[in-house]
């Protein structure tokens, strides 16, 4: 870092998507920006300082800024990534921004994730499905360390939506589930909180929608910013499902 | 499209976790409910809460002896006696059942390991042998203020976690959630709180939404600091300046601000107190922990309020580390080894090493205190009932509900979500439920009308002078250099100054960008006024309350006066008027008599009235007021029916 810091800053250029579909008179085109490099700058920063300095129509999404909300994934020469933990210094000094396929935008680098979560999530009602009624005075349900860790695992999924925007069959088609989806399947199928059983489980998972419409390019797991273990979760799927027929059978 | 005017039974404006399972509640009751957010649901500020969720579940050796009874006491200590007392116990009894009920809609809390664990417990390693029958319970991690290990986890994780939780509820129920909206005014008619007048951040169209009870959830106001918070991008405080503009509704202890410890330097990113819980150090720039001399009793693990002034003294004293962007202390969490650190604190390795490209197992985090949280906000009674509209609550960090007082102790924030949305959210429903909607068309329409001229206006006015963003950082500056974690009378005046120029300012700020649609820079000069009142009533809170307690600290009167200053600030905005007008009121039945808090100064003034004489006042007060007595269990509902506000 301190080499980097007593040489002359990179200029950075920015070749950012640009389109507002509120505006009739917008038509889909690339803007050209350019700004100084900071030591430590991530995309966060940089698209900021822009907006602030040089074009404030300009659309992004970030909140957290701390890679934990899963606001800000967008394609970043050419690759799926969160913007907030991308820094540029590990870039080269052209930097193209494109918002994540996939979704509807909503303008520039903006797209809608939340309509395509919640959908998801109804579709494959991804709650718990208890035995039980949740009764205030009881003493809470034992559960082994190990297993709690496994579901954990699943959990940290932020659903930033960057598998998805990576992923083939998801851009061809709309209701394919995606790791994201399958991730939350999977995250309750190992809960023993739900009640769902492995022939419920084969209606919501068990066909093209589900974990056979994947075709193994796997790009989801390359780009995942939480690093969750996406082969292990289409191989647990799998092997749940087709357990389930060979049970049937 | 949208039209112009939905209703609703219950509108909740903010996604949180808060928000949430106040809409739950609500729903779960019957009642239609719609969540109104700036994000998708599960982008909430609520999600980065890291280490731990406080209740007295008492499983692990280190908790052993714990009950809500021990929790209210931390607390109210935590809050150097400034909290709600009533307020703080509700809270107490009610977390462990919190806890429970996340547990119940999937949390996978961290759980306890029957045998030999091993633990660092101030600065020794230690193993405890946890008993075979609690394999499996919930655990607990300790944190600061806490006489017994109390939080309960997921990893680094708890926010995440809960809010997850919490959201598939809010799904599973079909709770409607509008996201990328804001709300940018209160309807109501000077009795009753109708809705709000919201933004769509999509098409940039503003439209009414009507209902029975209308529940502000939108958490901190941390933005004001500028980029000196570990808060997220979208607290700006926005519930509470709407509040504040009804020129009725008071907001509480808007001075209490809390300083976080540990925010990595300079980023300002939180990395949790629970890493200090598991057996972190600080150390000055001579790697020395200036904590055991400072607070021998609870070193690492005093109060945020109480490190985060050790640590800038020690910054002041010169002991701190110098770097180009200002100086910083060290967070030493190596001797908790590498499987620790990427299991248990999994999210601050990511956060080092994504941030400060480090590897927290083998080099020093440097850390700072940074602003983080809220205590003041919108005062509601222990329903959860805004002072002086009918019909409109507040819940979670939004609201002053007050069982934080003037310092919250970690954990308590993510406790607090929950419960307050189940208490408050069973109160919602039952005022909903025995009301009806007043669809006051003629008072809804202005109140668009007016919001719509606000946004021509800006779209509208020429001509030259600083940007929205460059007014917000000026705010920022004047903030942490002025209301920042030592004051005192000079610079707050000067603050008190500098802020109402900046109103002034921004009265006149010219818009670069004029298109069509959601706006970004638009949608942010319609909050900037908001934040800027939330910071002149912060700066001139903090400068009539002439005492120190908790976070609010005067280097020029650095004593807690009991014998003054035992009260709440409320602060309310008469329309047209240039500042709040300020008024207390008491902080509350005392339970827990002031004293010392067990960590920081044990010198303070006391209190001359006795206890008795301070509660017979506060009870006389309270049915003055029309309230029930206090002895009913949530001891604020009105005599008359159905909840018409004083």
């Amino acid at each position: 870092m301190s080499d980097k810091e007593t040489t002359a800053p990179r200029r950075l250029r920015f070749e950012i998507f640009r389109f507002n579909p509120e505006d009739p008179e917008s038509e889909p085109h690339i803007d050209f920006f350019e700004i100084n490099e900071r030591p430590y700058m991530t995309l966060y920063m940089a698209l900021n300082e822009i907006r602030e300095t040089q074009d404030s129509g300009l659309q992004f999404d970030f909140a957290c800024r701390s890679a934990i909300c899963g606001s800000c994934g967008m394609l970043v020469n050419g690759r799926p990534a969160l913007g907030c933990r991308t820094l540029t210094g590990d870039l080269p000094e052209t930097i193209r921004l494109h918002p994540l396929p996939a979704f509807k935008l909503i303008g520039d680098l903006s797209v809608d994730t939340g309509t395509w979560f919640r959908e998801m999530a109804e579709r494959t009602e991804a709650w718990i499905h208890e035995q039980q009624p949740f009764d205030k005075d009881a003493q809470e349900e034992r559960m082994s360390d190990d297993i709690a860790q496994a579901i954990y695992e699943g959990d940290r999924c932020i659903e930033c939506g960057c598998c998805v925007a990576s992923c083939g069959v998801a851009n061809l088609k709309p209701d394919f589930l995606a790791a994201a989806g399958l991730n939350r399947v999977a995250r309750f199928m190992m809960d023993p909180r739900d009640k769902r059983d492995d022939a419920d489980w084969f209606e919501v998972v068990a066909s093209e929608q589900g974990v056979f419409g994947c075709v193994g390019m796997m790009a989801c797991a390359d780009v995942c910013p939480k690093e969750l273990p996406l082969l292990e979760v289409y191989a647990y799927l799998r092997r749940r499902t087709l357990g389930t027929k060979f049970l049937a059978d | 499209m949208t039209s112009q005017l939905i209703t609703t039974d219950v509108l909740v404006i903010g996604g949180g976790l808060a928000g949430e399972r106040c809409a739950i509640e609500a729903a779960a009751a019957g009642q239609d409910a719609m969540i109104l957010s700036l994000v998708p649901p599960r982008r909430s500020h609520s999600c980065a809460a890291q280490g731990g969720m406080q209740a007295a579940l008492g499983n692990c050796v280190k908790a052993e002896g714990d009950s809500p009874d021990v929790h209210f006491q931390d607390t109210v200590r935590g809050s150097d006696w400034g909290a709600d007392q009533e307020v703080a116990r509700i809270f107490a009894e009610e977390a462990p059942i919190a806890v429970r009920e996340l547990a119940h809609y999937g949390v996978p809390w961290t759980r306890v390991r029957g045998g030999k664990n091993k633990y660092f417990i101030k600065g020794e390693s230690v193993e405890i042998d946890e008993a075979l029958e609690n394999d499996g319970l919930i655990t607990h991690r300790d944190f600061g203020g806490t006489a017994k290990w109390r939080a309960c986890y997921a990893a680094a994780g708890t926010g995440h976690a809960a809010l997850y939780a919490v959201d598939s509820q809010v799904v599973r129920l079909g709770i409607t959630v509008r996201d990328r909206v804001e709300a940018v005014s209160l309807v109501h008619d000077g009795r009753r709180c109708i809705g709000v007048v919201a933004r769509c951040l999509r098409t940039g169209k503003h439209f009414c939404v009507l209902a029975k009870a209308t529940v502000i959830a939108t958490g901190g106001y941390g933005r004001i600091y500028g980029r000196y918070t570990t808060n997220a991008t979208i607290n700006y405080g926005t519930g509470a300046a709407l509040a504040l503009d009804t020129g009725i509704v008071p907001l509480g202890n808007m001075e209490a601000v809390q300083f976080h410890p540990t925010a990595l330097s300079p980023s300002g990113i939180l990395i949790t107190e629970g890493c200090r819980g598991d057996g972190g150090y600080l150390l000055d720039r001579n790697l020395h922990r200036f904590m055991v001399n400072a607070e021998p009793e609870k070193q690492e693990l005093a109060s945020r309020d109480v490190v985060s002034r050790h640590m800038e003294q020690c910054i002041k004293d010169g002991n701190g580390v110098d770097s180009p962007n200002g100086s910083h202390l060290w967070l030493d969490i190596r001797h908790l080894g590498e499987k620790h650190l990427t299991t248990k604190l999994l999210e601050v390795f990511d956060i080092c090493r994504d941030f400060a490209g480090i590897n927290p197992a083998h080099d020093l985090i440097p850390v700072r205190p940074t602003q983080h949280y809220s205590m003041g906000g919108v005062r509601v009674n222990k329903d959860g009932e805004a002072y002086g509209l009918a019909g409109l609550y507040a819940v979670g960090e939004a609201a002053c509900w007050d069982m934080h007082g003037f310092n919250r102790l970690g954990g308590n924030s993510l406790a607090e979500t929950l419960v307050a949305g189940r208490v408050v959210g069973a109160r919602v429903a039952e005022y909903a439920s025995l009301t009806t909607l007043h669809a006051n068309t003629e008072v809804a329409f202005a109140a668009l009308a007016a919001a719509e001229a606000r946004a021509t206006t800006l779209l509208q006015r020429e001509g030259t002078g600083r940007s929205v963003y460059e007014i917000r950082d000026a705010l920022g500056e004047v903030m942490i250099g002025k209301v920042g974690i030592f004051r005192n009378g000079d610079d707050l005046k000067s603050a008190v100054e500098d802020i109402r120029a900046l109103i002034d300012e921004c009265s006149n700020v010219v818009l670069r960008h004029k298109g069509p649609g959601a706006n970004p820079e638009l949608a942010f000069a319609l909050r900037l006024p908001g934040m800027l009142r939330l910071a002149l009533t912060v700066a001139m809170g903090a400068l009539a309350r002439t005492e120190s307690r908790g976070a609010h600290f005067r280097t020029d009167f650095p004593l807690r006066n009991d014998r003054e200053w035992l009260s709440r600030t409320l602060a309310r905005w008469q329309p047209d008027a240039g500042a709040p007008t300020l008024s207390y009121e008491p902080v509350g039945l005392l339970d827990l008599p002031p004293g010392h808090r067990g960590y920081g100064s044990d010198e303070r003034i006391e209190m001359q009235a006795t206890i008795g004489e301070y509660n017979d006042a506060v009870s006389a007060g309270q049915v003055g007021e029309g309230r029930l007595a206090t002895f009913e269990p949530f001891g604020s509902r009105l005599r008359q029916s159905q909840g018409e506000a004083r």
